[in-house]
């Protein structure tokens, strides 16, 4: 990564990829060039990219703001911003490519259920989302369907619950699984009450059959 | 479904801070990687707890090393497992941890494996993190199975070992240009993204032989390119080709221009735009090139998406610049766009229609203008003040306008770097526009009566004692500026007293009340204005006999330092408090930069929200340095012009010359750069024999050689000639390279002791006229013209004979002189028959001079010119007319 720019005057090149919650607080990023080389410039970098976007309505169309000789695409859902950088003399409608791709990606991972909460329970597709879509600053795919294909693909099967859990998690987890319990429960009375049903009806076969099985 | 409602109502509290990741501690994640040193492992639970590690590294948590190295060792464990997902979280980790060398062996032969598994997706996966982590040694173990995977069928392997080469080529270019046979056959491959892939990787692998890329480019353009990504990376290589091939306008059709042409009509968005902001940046490009991209650019504006708009608005922009009247035609979309949502839009529509804008359209647009500076931030507001201060320098007559506007605009609040831009505009269209210096400084005034900027207070004071004087009344500003005095902090109030001894200098009928206010500023609690209040008393002469010392205390209160403050400075502080007093006449005087700092015509910044490209000031600080450096030199002056480099060998040749031209008032230095090209070969003594035959005025006075030239480092030799002073001495010049070649073991270093002299044949090279002339533009030609008067104005006519087209005679003439082209007159609108062009420079002996030129044609293209010279010294207009008559 330290020769980025050597290609970039030729190559559609992407420099950073975030994810940010409505506090401007990561819930993903990449960086794939140099030129935000500590952890603070790129904090501060999310951060005036974050105050800079947070008015503007990017919830139907894709946005576009400069800053610092860098564009920036974006896009908002509920709590979460999505954005994609690159240099200034980038060809914008890649970039929103790749925006739109990202975008459209977690949404099916996530099945539409888009936010901060449900985006951090499964940010293992969130990562390997962004490891799908752009390598090294190259661009490696761009249509959702495949990405999401690409790494559904390969996970654990959903809703595996963390090891870890906070009291609240475990009571929320509980409490899912009480009322999944419960359902089943009186899904299961109605199945006893439907045989006892039929039971009575046919009651003269079962007898016999029941009087031979004794017998066996 | 109603569930997770109620859910939502007991948590109410948390669900603001609610994350799986609550509470998350570096410390205990580490200690539950020990799970992947389990026997029995768990991949479920070793997927969360890589998930944990990533996440901590995402929220910009570090590892030290030794955490780093101890979680890699335990992940390179998790190998065994089968399990799909976790296998895909491994890949992930170990591309963050990026392990160092010697921890890379490890997973190298589990990588290999998975690299030749059935499955494509640990195959794709694995080429990226092996050629992620891998060093040069590693490479050339796998390099067969990387060219393999190049040309699989599987279109996500493929892909992955061609953006895996690409990143290779950076470290390892020699082991990727190996495999440019299979990227050539995945170029052709019918997956578009592996196309895009193979084309970026195989142009790179080329990208310094340029016929291979034209010939990439010319069988690309013909056949099929599928995805839109790919087709962005073709254009950009056709116009790359374009760019080197050099327009060949002569002859009218360009090549590839047909290719852009069509791209405008593809169906995806990108390509369209990238086609048009191709042809758009053409260099030369002719107004009939553009108008399809216009058209389609017209066409982005009107879109219901904001990135559309951005693009298209902002690439009209950059067009504007050089082809205003080409952009015209937007105009009426692009004031639909001052209202857009997106305040950058907005801010470029607004500039471009400044820049395109005709005299009758300003006031219309400066209505539209106000409304809209209340609600965007001061960083557009700084581009659309200095857009309408380029506007107004166009349009002088204008001024009231503009200058009501922003005035307007200064009262309104901002920050310091939104104020300072407005004081600054105003500033220079009161210097540059002399109807606008009354109701300018008035303005001026205003504002420091209500400024919080003491910076800005202060300019504004000093600007207001160098000009308010001169004007018909000066004694209005009185009032505002002894305000000063009394209401504001120390610095301001110092600088009104200086402000005030100004008016007193100057004005004699306001002298004796300045006086008395200048008394009172006796009694500030301040020093500095103590001081100051008591210094002007005297030297003004508070008795009121000024005098003989007239011109002397003119002197001290407008002359300035004839000494760099810089200097200035760094010598004040070296002085030692001693009972020698401080003497300003032991301050160096050398300048370090350019004189041409100052003429830098202010109204010619790009206001564009990009970068501003750097200035060829720094070049020639740099030379100034490199020559003021070599004693045999110092002794020429100050250095006046210098060329760009010119090349004095083919491209490719053993040995690389080129000569940069350093002009001198009585001399001229050639700085001739050489580089050896060949590793096998250490050049000692270098210089460069110079024919001066046909070049009568021109004698040697001194030679400098190089000692040693080094394969591959490039070096200096130069030459000095001495020439009539002041006189542009033209002549030309051939060429030998001398030196002294000795053999160089490339592999060991070494070099051999002896050495055969030889000589090398290098280009002529000719001093022209051009030389002698400094491109420096002026931003209103009109004023500068009428105030430089007719007295040395030389008028004659030339016929130039039968020539292509205007555009051609305007630009040979304009090189012929090399002189700065002024307010966009180097254009020849099509099909017109005549045309006046525009030029100014400064000549040798730094004498301004302007150039009026008309030209016309008549049917057999028979090109007549009629030249106007005006300058401040009559020779020159006859040099300039010299120059033509023998050119």
């Amino acid at each position: 990564m330290a020769n980025f720019g050597t290609y970039q005057e030729s190559c559609p090149s992407v420099k950073n990829i975030l994810l940010l919650d409505s506090e401007g607080k990561r819930v993903a990023v990449k960086y794939y060039s140099d030129d935000w080389p500590t952890i603070n410039a790129k904090f501060s970098f999310e951060k005036s990219v974050f105050t800079k976007t947070q008015k503007t309505n990017a919830r139907t169309e894709a946005e576009i703001a400069m800053l610092d000789s860098n564009i920036i695409v974006y896009k908002f859902i509920q709590d979460l911003h999505f954005f994609v950088t690159g240099g200034d003399d980038e060809n914008e409608l890649i970039l929103v490519t790749v925006l739109q791709g990202f975008f459209d990606a977690v949404a099916l991972l996530l099945r539409s259920n888009v936010d901060k909460r449900e985006a951090l329970e499964n940010l293992d597709l969130i990562l390997l989302c962004l490891d799908e879509i752009v390598d090294g600053g190259m661009i490696l795919e761009t249509d959702a369907n495949v990405i999401a294909g690409k790494v559904a693909s390969h996970t654990m099967d959903a809703g595996a619950p963390l090891s870890e859990q906070t009291i609240t998690q475990a009571l929320a987890t509980a409490r899912e699984h009480l009322a999944r319990s419960l359902l089943n429960f009186f899904l299961e009375d109605l199945l006893v009450a439907f045989i006892l049903l039929f039971s009575v009806m046919a009651q003269g076969t079962l007898v016999v059959s029941a009087g031979s099985i004794d017998e066996l | 479904m109603a569930q997770p409602l109620a859910k939502k109502d007991d948590d109410r509290d948390d669900e603001a801070e609610y994350s799986p990741f609550i509470g998350i501690e570096k410390g205990s994640v580490l200690q539950e990687a020990r799970v992947f040193n389990d026997p029995q492992l768990d991949p479920r639970r070793c997927s969360q707890v890589i998930t944990k590690l990533l996440y901590l590294l995402n929220q910009g948590e570090s590892f030290t090393k030794v955490e780093a190295t101890e979680v890699f060792f335990s992940v390179t464990k998790l190998f065994q497992s089968k399990d799909l997902g976790l296998r895909r979280m491994v890949y992930l980790i170990i591309k963050e941890l990026s392990p160092s060398a010697d921890e890379v062996i490890i997973v190298t032969s589990s990588l290999m494996k998975d690299m030749n598994s059935k499955t494509d997706m640990y195959r794709a996966n694995a080429i990226r993190v092996l050629c992620r982590i891998t060093d040069g040694t590693l490479l050339t173990q796998i390099e067969r199975y990387l060219k393999q995977a190049i040309v699989d069928k599987n279109h996500v392997v493929a892909s992955a070992a061609l953006v895996s080469g690409v990143h290779l080529l950076q470290t390892n270019p020699e082991i990727v240009k190996r495999w440019s046979n299979e990227v050539q056959e995945s170029v052709q491959s019918r997956a578009g993204l592996v196309q895009f892939h193979a084309l970026a990787l195989l142009h790179q692998i080329r990208q310094n032989d340029r016929l291979a890329v034209s010939k990439l480019v010319t069988s690309l353009t013909r056949g099929t390119v599928r995805s839109p990504l790919a087709q962005c990376l073709l254009i950009r290589y056709t116009s790359q080709v374009i760019r080197e091939s050099g327009q060949n306008t002569q002859t009218g059709e360009r090549p590839f221009y047909n290719y852009l042409d069509s791209c405008l009509r593809h169906k995806a968005e990108m390509v369209i735009f990238e086609a048009a902001r191709a042809i758009t940046e053409l260099s030369g490009v002719t107004n009939q090139e553009l108008t399809p991209a216009i058209t389609v650019l017209q066409l982005f504006l009107n879109s219901s998406k904001p990135v559309l708009r951005f693009a298209a608005v902002r690439t009209l922009n950059k067009v504007a610049m050089t082809h205003p009247m080409a952009v015209t035609n937007c105009n009426i979309d692009m004031e639909s766009l001052i209202s857009d949502q997106n305040r950058s839009i907005a801010t470029l529509a607004i500039t471009t229609l400044l820049k395109t804008g005709n005299e009758s359209s300003v006031d219309r647009l400066m209505k539209q203008i106000t409304n809209f500076m209340s609600d965007i931030a001061d960083e557009f507001k700084i581009v659309v003040v200095e857009a309408i201060r380029s506007l107004c320098l166009k349009f002088p007559l204008k001024y009231r306008a503009l200058m009501n506007f922003l005035s307007s605009i200064l009262r309104e609040e901002g920050g310091f770097e939104y104020k300072k831009a407005i004081v600054d505009s105003i500033v220079i269209l009161i210097r540059d526009i002399p109807e606008a210096k009354e109701s300018g400084l008035f303005h001026l005034c205003e504002f420091i009566e209500d400024c919080e900027f003491t910076y800005l207070s202060t300019q504004i004071l000093h600007f207001l004692g160098n000009e308010g004087p001169k004007t018909s009344d000066p004694s209005k500003y009185i009032r505002y500026i002894y305000n000063r005095v009394i209401l504001e902090n120390a610095t301001v109030r110092a600088s009104a007293v200086s402000t005030l001894a100004k008016f007193g200098a100057l004005v004699d009928s306001l002298k004796p009340r300045i006086f008395v206010l200048l008394r009172r500023c006796l009694f500030d609690s301040d020093d500095e204005v103590r001081d100051r209040a008591t210094l002007y008393l005297n030297t003004i002469g508070g008795d009121g006999s000024v005098g003989e010392t007239d011109k002397d205390v003119k002197d001290f209160l407008f002359g300035s330092l004839d000494v760099p403050l810089a200097n200035l400075e760094t010598c004040l502080k070296n002085y030692e408090p001693s009972e020698e007093s401080f003497d300003i006449d032991s301050v160096p005087k050398e300048v370090k930069s350019q004189p041409l700092a100052e003429k830098k015509a202010p109204g010619k910044k790009p206001a564009a929200l990009g970068a501003l490209p750097t200035g060829p000031t720094s070049t020639i600080d740099a030379y100034e340095k490199l020559l003021s450096s070599i004693p045999e030199f110092s002794g020429f002056g100050q250095l006046f012009k210098s060329s760009v480099p010119m090349e004095l060998t083919e491209a490719e040749t053993e040995y690389s010359v080129n000569v940069v031209k350093h002009i001198y008032d009585g001399h001229v230095v050639f700085q001739f750069n050489c580089t050896n090209t060949i590793p096998e070969q250490l050049l000692e003594n270098v210089c460069v024999i110079m024919d001066a035959t046909e070049a009568e005025e021109f004698s040697e006075v001194a030679s400098k050689p190089l000692r040693s030239l080094p394969y591959d480092s490039p070096g200096q030799t130069f030459v000095a000639f001495e020439k009539p002073v002041g006189v542009p001495a033209v002549g030309k010049f051939s060429n030998m390279l001398k030196f002294i070649v000795k053999e160089v073991d490339p592999a060991t270093g070494e070099t051999d002791e002896d050495g055969v002299e030889d000589e090398y044949q290098l280009e002529d090279l000719e001093v022209l006229p051009a030389d002698y002339i400094l491109k420096v533009g002026v931003s209103n030609f009109r004023n500068a013209w009428e105030s430089m008067g007719p007295d040395n104005e030389r008028v004659d006519e030339y016929g130039l004979g039968a020539r292509e087209s205007l555009t051609e005679a305007v630009n040979a003439v304009i090189n012929i002189l090399g002189m700065q082209p002024c307010e966009g007159t180097e254009v020849v609108p099509n099909n017109s028959r005549s045309h006046t062009c525009l030029l100014a420079g400064v000549f040798i002996g730094n004498a301004k001079v302007l150039v009026r030129l008309s030209f016309g044609i008549d049917g057999p293209k028979q090109v007549a010119m009629k030249l106007a010279v005006r300058s401040e010294d009559e020779t020159v207009s006859d040099a300039i007319h010299e120059i033509i008559a023998s050119g």
